[in-house]
């Protein structure tokens, strides 16, 4: 049953009718949010609207989830249109604000369809349960008499005239509370939900029209820039700002203005270029210490630092399986530190007069960037605003919160709008980096050719230093209050455990302290996940390769999951594996493998496998992928061109990872601080990309903004040893690394 | 401040800019224009690409003085009369973009490029467009968008 629940403080409806379906905060939807903590303690008994059906038959909906540039604001859409009989154009999306959407954490973790969605589909739900009970009233017939189409309501069977969403309003308000329990629309029904509507949002982007965080322009806007320390990404600052002179951009016309806060230093002036000459004039004096560890020797560092240590899972007895068994493996895999590739870096305006505070910001939660900022201006939360607007994909933690914080900051030295655009050198040097992870395995076959024994030890700092309402995780807080962010263990063991069936198991996580992790660390696509997936498949290959198995059938041996045989068997299908004994084919110089790798994300959502081709040079190392197959299975599909969009980026990214990506520091700082000393991949790298979809629409949809990723580093790693028995188990998979394994 | 004369989207336009500031702050802070963006400033990227005397060029690293007496072309002005160019409606109907923030530099450099050369294959395309960079992997769609807008403007079906 529904139950009317009090008028909600954040409907801006002013008294039009509207029927409204709103969130106990105190219900679901606070907790799973991507694994990363909300920071906003929730009142019981407060309702945030989040939708509202309104007079003309459309829905307006309140959505804290925001549109990345994955497509959700369409696949959101759709959800909400099917399920309340409406077509799709009747609905609108409000994103992100915090004086009208409610607080449903970070857009992150693959997590806005999975949790967002199945949530909205219950608010939807609610609001046809209830159009329903009024038009039941209304026409005098009972609720199992009435049939829905296109809005309207009408009797079964009956002469009635049908009745709209909208005259059932009568003019007044309603609320309601989400109904946990609520029927809802059978997906043998669907008409709209699984087809491929197109997104929203493009004829605006390919058109000029669209606007992004970085078009936002207010009046009396003044232009800010930023300058840092030389310490370049490191997550403890360790420097100290001793002088700045500022008649060094005395010169420059535009009203230059600096403003300096310990060791938060920017400038503003009256136009851009005049804010940008100012930022690279400025004299300014550091004192430095240089504490990084030497690049070549990181990830021993890595594992030599004080750690905390946990036993993740331990079935059956690893050691003594290990010493019974005739023949076992160990390997190491390693990965680097990489960036966001966002191409447009962060930027955002702020309007601070006074106390009351409010940001156009591209970040990717409005309320745990709020508290944040709250505590870095030293004003109350309730007075400050965060206004999400999109801006380039970010795919995790990247500058747009810390460029929040310093837009605000500025602003609220000069007391009028300042926008901040970041420089490339400040996204590819100061945005938090995915972290570098170590990845120790050992296992051993039996006599039979099966797995014995797996031993995992994995050395991962937090992939979560998000903005959680604390100031000194907002790069500016931690610059004047030289304090280190914060955040519990996150993301690193994500992918960590197998989803292969072995009697003795072991995972053990060694934590990295936030403070010991040389450069800045937080979440990008997939978290831990890609780096773990990377040494599972790749081990899984090693151990198959031990007992001269093939690699597919050896991960199927080790499956009960219908669905993750169906993945494997499905790519590989479409690649046309080969199975069984083969020599790898070379031709002359060049060598041609075949690879297959899998996971089922997160060991609870989506599930993929991808089989790669690829060829490699032998003489120069270079390794060029050319086709790449993915099969997926991410339960009910809503969107299937979408999705498709999803996973060719996916594959795409993380194929520039693999053989490409790589944060170079020394002992001061990140020295990637542009594209061509932080290559990524270009389009005559980009091999055919073929998507094999499995939708299963009983089952729930999970998320598919970063699964494909984790299996593409181990589909290639995994090719290249078919092709030339060279294992790769560092990454990035460049050229002078083939050379240096093939040759020790 | 200097004041000078930029023809943009076949439209005369009076502004006042530093003489030392490069075209894309004009275009964007003077102008508002929303269509070439900005993303290293070091052209590297391709974000900014604007055509000046039908010719795809770097707005960011372009002095704005370099654009007086030329024609500029943006995004923007691809569009006339509410009907879109043939290369946004192929971006549109190949869905080619995620976050859409390189499709600026995509478009606009592969105008001129199909202009000079109707028919181009897979290869060249990818050629063409290899110093435009998108972090979010959309390369495949985009080159299908570029196929399909040759053929249109070919004068085959879109
Ligand atoms: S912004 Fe001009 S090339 Fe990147
Ligand atoms: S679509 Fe995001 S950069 Fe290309």
């Amino acid at each position: 049953m529904i139950t009317k629940a009090s008028m909600s403080r954040r409907v801006f409806l002013k008294g039009s009718a509207a029927l409204v379906v709103g969130i106990g905060l105190s219900g679901s939807l606070g907790k799973a949010q991507g694994g990363e903590a909300l920071s906003r303690s929730l009142n019981p008994g407060d309702l945030e609207a989040w939708l509202a059906v309104l007079p003309d038959n459309t829905v307006t909906v309140y959505s804290g989830k925001v549109e990345l540039g994955t497509g959700v604001d369409t696949a959101l859409r759709q959800i909400v249109a099917e399920e309340l009989y409406l077509p799709f154009s009747a609905i609108t999306l409000v994103q992100g604000d915090t004086a009208l959407t409610p607080n449903q954490g970070y857009t992150a973790g693959s997590q806005t369809i999975q949790v967002g969605g199945s949530q909205l589909r219950k608010a939807a739900a609610t609001a046809r349960q209830a159009l329903l009970q009024l038009a039941a009233k209304k026409l005098g017939v009972s609720l199992d008499q009435l049939v829905t189409k296109g809005g309207y309501i009408s009797p079964q069977n009956s002469a009635s005239p049908r009745v709209s969403y909208g005259a059932l309003l009568g003019g007044q308000q309603f609320h309601y509370a989400v109904d946990p329990n609520v029927k809802l629309k059978d997906p043998s029904q669907y008409t709209l939900v699984g087809t491929s509507v197109p997104r929203v949002d493009i004829p605006a982007k390919a058109s000029g029209k669209f606007t992004y965080v970085q078009d936002v322009r207010v009046p009396g806007m003044l232009h800010g820039r930023v300058i840092r320390p030389p310490t370049t990404g490191a997550t403890t600052i360790n420097a100290t700002l001793e002088g700045v002179d500022e008649s060094s951009v005395a010169q420059i016309p535009g009203g230059v203005k600096v403003v300096r806060k310990g060791n938060f230093l920017g400038v503003v002036a009256e136009t851009e270029w005049a804010a940008i000459q100012a930022a690279q004039q400025l004299k300014v004096r550091w004192s430095v210490e240089k504490t990084l560890p030497q690049m070549g020797t990181l990830y021993n560092y890595l594992q030599g630092l004080k750690t905390s240590d946990q036993t993740e899972l331990h079935t059956g007895d690893v050691e003594a399986a290990l010493a019974a068994s005739p023949q076992s493996l160990h390997a190491t895999y390693q990965w680097p530190y990489q960036i966001h590739d966002s191409i447009g870096p962060s930027c955002a305006v702020a309007d601070v007069r006074g106390d009351q505070v409010v940001c156009w910001s591209p970040t990717q939660g409005v309320y745990p960037l709020r508290g944040a900022l709250a505590q870095l201006l030293g004003v109350p939360e309730r007075n400050v605003r965060v206004i999400y607007v999109e801006g380039s994909g970010c795919y995790g933690h990247n500058g747009a919160d810390d460029v929040t914080a310093d837009a605000a900051l500025l602003s609220q030295a000069v007391g009028r709008p300042v926008r901040v655009q970041w420089m490339r050198w400040d996204e590819h040097g100061w945005a938090p980096k995915g972290p570098a992870m170590v990845m120790k395995l050992r296992g051993a076959i039996d006599a039979r050719g099966n797995v014995a024994a797996w031993d995992n030890a994995v050395w991962t700092p937090t992939h979560s230093t998000r903005p959680s309402g604390e100031a000194r995780n907002l790069l500016a807080g931690n610059l004047i209050a030289q304090q280190v962010p914060t955040g519990g263990p996150v993301g690193g063991d994500r992918n960590a455990p197998v989803y292969y069936r072995f009697a003795n198991n072991r995972l053990v996580l060694h934590w990295i302290p936030i403070a010991s992790s040389p450069l800045r660390p937080s979440a990008l696509r997939s978290l831990g996940g890609v780096q773990n997936t990377f040494a599972n498949e790749s081990f899984m290959d090693e151990l198959a390769a031990l007992a001269k198995a093939d690699p597919l059938q050896f991960r199927l041996n080790h499956l009960d999951d219908p669905r993750a045989v169906a993945v494997l068997q499905a790519s590989a299908e479409r690649f046309g594996w080969k199975s069984g004994p083969r020599k790898a084919s070379s031709v002359s110089d060049i060598a041609i493998g075949q690879g297959i790798a899998f996971a089922r994300y997160e060991g609870r959502n989506a599930y993929v496998a991808a089989a790669a081709e690829v060829e490699v040079e032998l003489k120069s190392g270079a390794i060029r992928v050319r086709r790449i197959v993915v099969a997926h299975d991410c339960g009910l599909v809503i969107n299937p061109d979408g999705l498709r969009n999803q996973i060719e980026g996916n594959v795409v990214q993380a194929l520039g990872r693999t053989l490409k990506e790589e944060v170079r520091f020394d002992s001061q700082g990140v020295q990637s601080t542009d594209w061509s000393s932080y290559p990524i991949i270009t389009f005559p790298e980009v091999p055919t990309v073929e998507v094999v979809l499995i939708d299963r629409p009983h089952e729930p949809a999970v998320g598919a903004g970063e699964a494909t990723t984790v299996v593409i580093p181990g589909a290639i790693g995994n090719a290249v040893f078919d092709a030339t028995g060279v294992r790769l188990r560092t990454v990035p998979f460049t050229p002078q690394q083939f050379l240096a394994q093939a040759s020790p | 401040m200097a004041q000078l004369t930029l023809k943009v989207n076949g439209k005369a336009e009076v502004l006042e800019v530093e003489a030392t500031s490069m075209l894309l702050y004009a275009l964007r802070d003077n102008l508002g224009l929303h269509g070439p963006r900005f993303g290293c400033g070091l052209s590297q990227c391709g974000a900014c690409t604007v055509n000046v005397g039908g010719v795809a060029v770097r707005s960011c690293v372009t002095p704005v003085s370099a654009g007086v007496g030329k024609e500029i072309l943006t995004l923007e002005g691809l569009s006339s009369n509410g009907k879109l160019h043939p290369l946004q409606e192929a971006f549109i109907a190949e869905q080619a973009a995620q976050c859409g923030y390189c499709l600026n530099g995509m478009i606009m450099q592969a105008k001129p490029f199909l202009e000079h050369k109707p028919n181009p294959s897979e290869e060249e395309i990818r050629q063409e467009l290899s110093n435009n960079l998108c972090g979010c992997g959309t390369h495949l769609r985009i080159v299908r968008a570029v196929q399909r807008a040759a053929k249109a403007m070919a004068g085959g079906v879109s």
